[in-house]
């Protein structure tokens, strides 16, 4: 993947315009239905933008973290299942980019699968039994068999878009007699998997990402498996390009929030010029909230994509990880204070969830994100970290 | 050097099999060594030979083995 400061400007225009002529238009029907958002994918796909970080040589567009982290911006301000959908995938082929290895005509074949397809990549990280912890594995690959196939069987309790993926990428142990840390990913496709779902998907917020549970079982040529351990693909990648693609979304859902907020306002002053205006104090304080959010949304991704293309096994230290662990802890608490404080300047008429400024369905979306690897379970691994770390 | 080392991951490493039946090299994370472990053998190792690891070798790959611990002591400059 290319990590380069470099903006696309037509890839963010591209999606700029999904954003606001086929998300915004569905995202009350997605958020009401709990249904995948179909036509912003679609448009997604036409334009190209699920191979946007698959690198020039294998027919991507080989954009930036920093573009792809702008398209999660902007879709999340009009639709927050509709960017999340999108982040998530974009971290199961940023994995598959950096951690291919040399010579791994499997991956590379795949790749320029997912630009002439447009695949979309759900991945199978979370397991029934490991206590939410995503770096142990209960599931493991088989032995190769005769036949030349492994095989797994895994109990995840969610999988978002899981039954609208065409692939997925599936943390196991790396065979059956390996210990629970020493974890491999797999790419299996749909066609060689079989997903059993297990219970419904009626969930609080972030509806439209679809994401029940299954138990899944894939037969795959050990080819299919990313060379480099879970650990450094962790490491260097998904975890911290999780934290960062993520808190765009919420970033984007916030802005929203407070977009809604400032029109309130603004339509307030209008119907009673001159006058004081209480909420218009309290709109200039949710300014302040949102500018924390950003700066640090912001800063953590020049400080990925500076160490990505510098001093990469930087990446794999304490203090760093350290770093990507509380983006997602900060981000994940302020976005949905932000929703929040926007609920307290627009009243009555936000809270209504059919008025222009709604931010009910904001609230909600952004409330998913302590839960996405839980911040409890984040905190206890900074505390550990944090007895070891020198500058943090 | 080696034996304090295993003497740490013994007492800290909380792994499925005895260290001193571990090769230098052998993969301590593959032996069951989880990454909160490995955090209390890193605590053990400054406090038993009263040094600080530097942020730069405070990593996965660095705790791996008997071997690359005994290389990053000698860094910081515990004599073998």
């Amino acid at each position: 993947m290319s990590v380069t400061a470099h903006l696309d400007a037509g890839l963010v225009e591209a999606a700029r315009r999904i954003a606001d002529e086929v998300a915004a238009p569905n995202a009350i029907d997605v958020d009401k239905e709990a249904r995948f958002p179909a036509e912003a994918v679609a448009a997604l796909r036409e334009e190209r933008l699920l191979s946007a970080l698959v690198p020039v040589e294998l027919g991507g567009a080989g954009a930036s973290l920093e573009t792809v982290a702008r398209i999660c911006f902007e879709l999340g301000r009009r639709c927050g299942a509709s960017g999340m959908v999108f982040a998530m995938h974009q971290i199961q082929v940023a994995c598959m980019v950096d951690h291919r290895g040399d010579g791994a005509p499997w991956f590379d074949d795949y790749l320029r699968e997912v630009v002439a397809e447009q695949r979309l990549i759900a991945s199978i990280t979370s397991e029934v039994g490991t206590g939410g912890d995503m770096g142990k594995s209960v599931a493991a690959a088989s032995e190769v068999g005769t036949d030349g196939y492994q095989s797994f069987e895994k109990q995840a309790p969610t999988v978002s878009y899981g039954p609208h993926a065409d692939a997925f990428l599936t943390t196991v142990r790396r065979a059956p007699d390996a210990e629970p840390g020493d974890q491999v990913a797999v790419l299996s496709r749909r066609d060689q998997m079989e997903m059993e779902p297990q219970g419904t998907w009626d969930p609080l917020g972030m509806r439209g990402t679809c994401s029940p549970g299954f138990i899944a079982t894939a037969r795959f040529t050990p080819d299919q498996v990313l060379p480099a351990p879970f650990s450094t693909i962790s490491a260097e990648t998904m975890t911290p390009v999780s934290h960062i693609l993520w808190s765009q979304v919420w970033l984007g859902i916030a802005t929203d929030a407070f977009d809604r907020a400032r029109a309130f306002v603004k339509a307030a002053a209008k119907r009673k010029p001159g006058e004081p205006l209480p909420a218009a104090i309290r709109l200039s304080e949710l300014m302040s909230e949102l500018s924390l959010l950003r700066a640090e949304v912001g800063l953590a991704l020049r400080e990925y994509c500076d160490l990505h293309a510098g001093d990469r096994a930087k990446l794999s230290e304490m203090a760093t990880i350290l770093r990507f662990n509380n983006l997602k802890i900060a981000a994940s608490e302020q976005a949905p204070k932000v929703c929040q404080e926007a609920l307290g300047v627009t009243g009555i008429v936000g809270y209504k969830n059919d008025t222009p400024f709604s931010v009910g369905r904001h609230l909600r979306d952004a409330m998913s994100a302590r839960l996405m690897v839980a911040n409890e379970r984040i905190h206890a691994t900074d505390a550990s970290l944090l007895l070891i770390a020198k500058e943090v | 050097m080696k034996e304090q080392i295993r003497q740490v991951i013994r007492e800290h490493g909380h792994l499925s099999v005895d260290p001193g039946t571990l090769a230098d090299d052998a993969d301590l994370y593959q032996a069951g060594m989880t990454s909160h472990a490995s955090v209390n053998v890193m605590i053990a190792l400054e406090d038993t030979f009263d040094i600080e690891f530097l942020d730069s070798m405070l990593k996965r790959s660095v705790f791996e083995s008997v071997d690359s611990i005994a290389q990053a002591l000698t860094e910081v400059g515990v004599e073998a």
